[in-house]
């Protein structure tokens, strides 16, 4: 089922939302030679034209809303409803940001300010740092204002720090990120699914600005050697970051800042329940360890003596801007509002609930699956296909496929990098055990079925709108646009 | 417990599955010495008290006063269609579409998407978003940086401040250089630009209309600038590109805007969206995600992720950007705007913000004392100087229900007494003469 694109569907004339006319055209206030010279060449729908559209289109998407959506490192727990009213309060989604930089206009947004205030207080008390910026607005953003922190604290130390250390199992955010600021990067090999402290050890020096952990590891397990791997990076006063998109499964079972680590992002679309988005917009917030708060972004939101919320700009040492304002605050709202909703003992629950079930998963998948690190894991882990691609020519891509055939959203599939053919299992804490057990009933007679009949197995999916797609053609062709 | 399913009976038998005796058992990796010195967080709330706090909270926000403010952000009309599609699950609660059997309708929806800004803005490929319009221009000098193997950059002083802050911010341990030119009473300097630019120069960096909200014609400075290999980089508002000359006709061969005003929400700041376009020979420098169109293996259209090569879950640090999540339901808010609106009802906002605008321009400067800051034409914005502090002249008006603009001089030495007064169709005449009014009794 084709759904032709707005631009074949238009019929010039044909009246959407439109405004009132104005009295005169452009061209009697601006000179003609700066107008273009035709119509861009937009849609012309009615409105129930793109209503129509657009619903169509939904159907044509899997979301945690109507699929399980086991997508591990992407935390795709369900999104509570409420969450998206408090962000669309007109007193909220209504507010201009350049307010409070006003002359005395804190006073017209204390709401908004506390509610910045207040966020980066519960952030810092969840991840024991001394402070947050709620500015950057994804997590490889994060990385990146993490990474900044980093260079201006080494250089405020009037140091030449070149290197960020990334382990082999590490997101590809993580090197990017680091890349981007200005460091080479230097990559670690992971020994027994864990950070070898001897190859650290081997690549630490007075170079090194900073080594990048995932923890629990993209393979989701616990790094045990986390206390020596602190011990030998801050010997040379090189710095820990914690890449927080597995913070789901540690929530008051350990506080990064108490662990060691002094700069961290979290990703609020992942463990706070903000809703993803089909790829965005997150929010990417990162805290930092007392040493390093002179350098975090401005502005800052602080609390004055009469209880009154003001912008503070006046930090010398700051990185700067890598916001235009404040971050994503109607993302933030939603976050805030999770924290809440939930508490003290329902974040606990939450960390608790996830391991629980993706160990459930890893016991009962792992009877027909070989998972390469089978021990207790905690909110993600990963199996692999291997064997099946040997013996049937079955890959996980093959697996991947055939659970969207099912209704089942497909794990990440191929990381981390160090397991072949793997698939990387995630469920979060939010499925019931009925859909946990049809999952792995699911997946268990796709493997079975995968050894039976292997040419079968590379055929789907075929029920969806469409089969697999031909992406070198896409890359080749470049068909971007209508209009190409 | 909130959002977690599982029984207690359910909690044994997965236990019990598992061969361990507790739910803590799972966690004996985290050793004692590591385990939380302190949680104090506040206990747990039901979903009406969280959001009769909120609501509360909301209420401390003057979000009803009478607003001239722009500077990047504008507060336009979002038609109710746009909420009501966003919202559906299948759009909202999707991950990134990875897995293009299961996302044809992100897919698709970015597809016309980066249709729709390419149409606007002239230049032949869009990316499906980044961030905002600040790290759109930060990315867009990234991209100048490899394409051009050079490292000077030339920016007009009209582009925005906060812009030009963000740049500096990002790029202080990359060993670039800024040459930033001086606006010329409001007006972008396309003389001074010309001059500054070498044959060292990676890229030219303007704003259209500029942070005064003065329009230009920017042909000759890119002509210029190809004419030493540098490129031209210009930011763009898309509303107004519905009328005003468009990059690609200028010969842009980068153009990144801030498409807040595309049906997205003020939001004290974000979630906004960086649109992204570019040339033909830029395409494979662009960051993050692109859409393409291909076929099935029944040769059915569909849509894809294309040119990954280039983007960090495969390339990691040699990577064009390390962007990851984007802005995806901003860029499908801004493509569900734009077909709502249609060519005509786009046309008419931005025609309506013009008329509107020099209405307002009108009024002010027949005030004694007031006078435009440029005599350059503009669209939807506009700066004057007052006769005293905008800032004490902002402060007076904001007791009174109404903010007349921002004052440039948050950002622009010698500037206190300028007022950037943006209008959008949301502000009638009425209040536009009010404000006036209003201004005349606070000077």
């Amino acid at each position: 089922m084709t759904t032709p694109t707005v631009f074949a569907t238009s019929r010039p004339g044909r009246e959407g939302v439109w405004p009132e006319a104005p009295k005169k055209p452009a061209s009697e206030y601006i000179d003609q030679s700066l107008l273009r010279a035709k119509p861009a060449g937009l849609p012309s729908l009615s409105e129930l034209d793109v209503v129509r559209h657009f619903t169509e289109l939904s159907r044509k998407n899997f979301g945690v809303d109507g699929n399980f959506y086991p997508l591990g490192s992407c935390t795709m727990k369900y999104n509570p409803k409420f969450m998206e009213r408090v962000a669309s309060l007109p007193g909220f989604a209504g507010l201009h940001p350049v307010l409070p930089q006003l002359q005395g206009a804190g006073r017209l947004c204390q709401g908004a300010l506390e509610v910045m205030h207040e966020t980066e207080r519960m952030l810092c008390e969840i991840t024991g740092m001394a402070g947050f910026t709620l500015h950057p607005m994804a997590g490889a953003h994060g990385e990146l204002t993490g990474a900044m922190i980093i260079a201006a604290y080494h250089k405020d130390k009037g140091r030449k720090r070149t290197k960020v250390l990334c382990p082999d199992s590490a997101h590809g955010t993580n090197p990017a990120s680091a890349a981007l600021a200005g460091f080479e990067v230097v990559n670690i090999a992971s020994k027994d699914g864990m950070v070898d402290p001897e190859a650290l050890r081997a690549a630490m020096s007075e170079d090194v600005a900073a080594l990048m952990m995932t923890c629990p590891n993209t393979l989701g397990l616990f790094e045990e050697h986390l206390p020596e791997i602190v011990k030998i990076c801050h010997e040379v006063d090189a710095l820990l970051y914690y890449d927080g998109a597995n913070l789901n499964a540690i929530l008051g079972k350990m506080r990064v800042g108490d662990a060691g680590f002094d700069v961290v992002h979290l990703n609020l679309h992942k463990t706070f329940g903000t809703p993803h988005g089909g790829g965005g917009p997150g929010a990417g917030p990162v805290g930092v360890a007392e040493r390093l708060t002179p350098f975090l972004p401005i502005s800052r939101v602080i609390k004055l003596e009469d209880g009154l919320f003001s912008l503070d700009y006046d930090y010398p040492k700051s990185i700067g801007y890598v916001a235009p304002f404040y971050g994503n605050f109607g993302v933030l709202l939603k976050a805030f509002a999770y924290i809440l909703r939930l508490g003290r003992e329902g974040l606990v629950r939450v960390s608790e609930n996830a391991v629980l079930a993706a160990n459930y998963l890893r016991a009962r998948i792992g009877q027909f699956l070989e998972v390469p690190y089978d021990r207790i894991c905690m909110h993600e882990f990963v199996c692999t296909a291997a064997k099946l691609t040997e013996e049937d020519g079955v890959r996980a891509l093959d697996i991947a496929k055939a659970l969207l055939e099912r209704g089942v959203h497909a794990p990440t599939i191929y990381f981390p990098l160090i397991v072949k053919e793997c698939l990387m299992i995630e469920p979060t804490e939010t499925e019931n055990k009925e859909t946990l057990d049809a999952f792995v009933d699911t997946l268990s007679d796709i493997v079975s079925l995968a050894e039976a009949d292997p040419t079968s197995a590379t055929e789907a999916p075929r029920n969806l709108p469409v089969t697999r797609l031909d992406e070198t053609a896409a890359a080749r062709n470049m068909v971007l646009t209508d209009d190409l | 417990m909130p959002y977690v399913p599982h029984t207690e009976a359910e909690v044994r038998e997965m236990l019990a599955a598992i061969g361990v005796d507790s739910i803590e058992a799972l966690f004996a990796a985290i050793k004692p010495t590591l385990r939380p010195k302190s949680f104090d967080l506040p206990p747990a709330k039901s979903e009406m008290a969280v959001t009769e706090h909120l609501e509360r909270l909301a209420g401390r926000n003057a979000a009803g006063l009478v607003s001239f403010l722009g500077a990047g952000v504008y507060d336009h009309h979002i038609p109710s269609a746009v909420d009501a599609i966003v919202s559906r699950g299948e759009f909202a609660t999707a991950y990134t579409p990875y897995q293009p059997e299961a996302s044809q309708g992100t897919l698709q929806a970015i597809f016309e998407y980066q249709t729709a800004v390419t149409r606007l803005t002239g230049l032949p490929y869009a990316n499906a978003s980044v961030y905002d319009g600040g790290s759109a221009l930060f990315e867009a000098m990234m991209m100048a940086v490899r394409a051009t193997r050079r490292t000077r950059f030339v920016v007009s002083e009209s582009v925005s401040p906060i812009y030009r802050i963000m740049l500096a911010s990002y790029t202080s341990n990359l060993n670039l250089t800024f040459v930033t030119v001086p606006h010329a009473s409001g007006a972008t300097d396309v003389e001074a630009l010309k001059a500054a630019i070498d044959t060292e120069t990676a890229a030219v960096i303007v704003q259209n209309p500029n942070f005064f909200g003065a329009v230009g014609d920017f042909s000759e400075l890119f002509a210029h600038a190809h004419g030493v290999k540098a490129l031209g980089i210009v930011s763009v508002n898309p509303v107004m590109q519905s009328v005003l000359k468009t990059p690609g006709e200028m010969g842009a061969d980068i153009c990144v805007a801030e498409g807040q005003g595309l049906g997205l929400p003020m939001s004290f700041g974000g979630p906004y969206l960086g649109v992204m376009c570019a040339s033909k020979e830029l395409v494979r420098q662009m960051p993050g995600r692109m859409v393409g169109r291909t076929v099935d293996t029944k040769g059915r259209t569909g849509y894809v992720l294309t040119l990954q090569a280039r983007e960090q879950h495969i390339r990691r640090q040699k990577a064009t950007s390390n962007i990851c999540s984007n802005q995806a339901l901003c860029a499908l808010r801004a493509l569900v705007h734009l077909c709502l609106l249609g060519e005509e009802g786009l046309t008419r906002t931005a025609g309506l913000c013009i008329e509107r605008a020099h209405y307002a321009a009108k009024r002010l400067t027949a005030l004694p004392g007031v006078r435009l800051l440029s005599e350059a034409p503009f669209a939807h914005e506009f700066a004057v100087l007052l006769p005293k502090s905008a800032f004490e002249v902002i402060d007076k008006l904001t007791a009174q229900g109404y903010v007349p603009g921002f004052p440039l001089g948050r950002y622009y030495k010698g500037l206190e007494n300028g007022l950037l007064v943006a209008v959008t169709e949301k502000r009638s005449l009425q209040d536009i003469g009010v404000m006036a009014e209003l201004i005349g009794g606070a000077l």
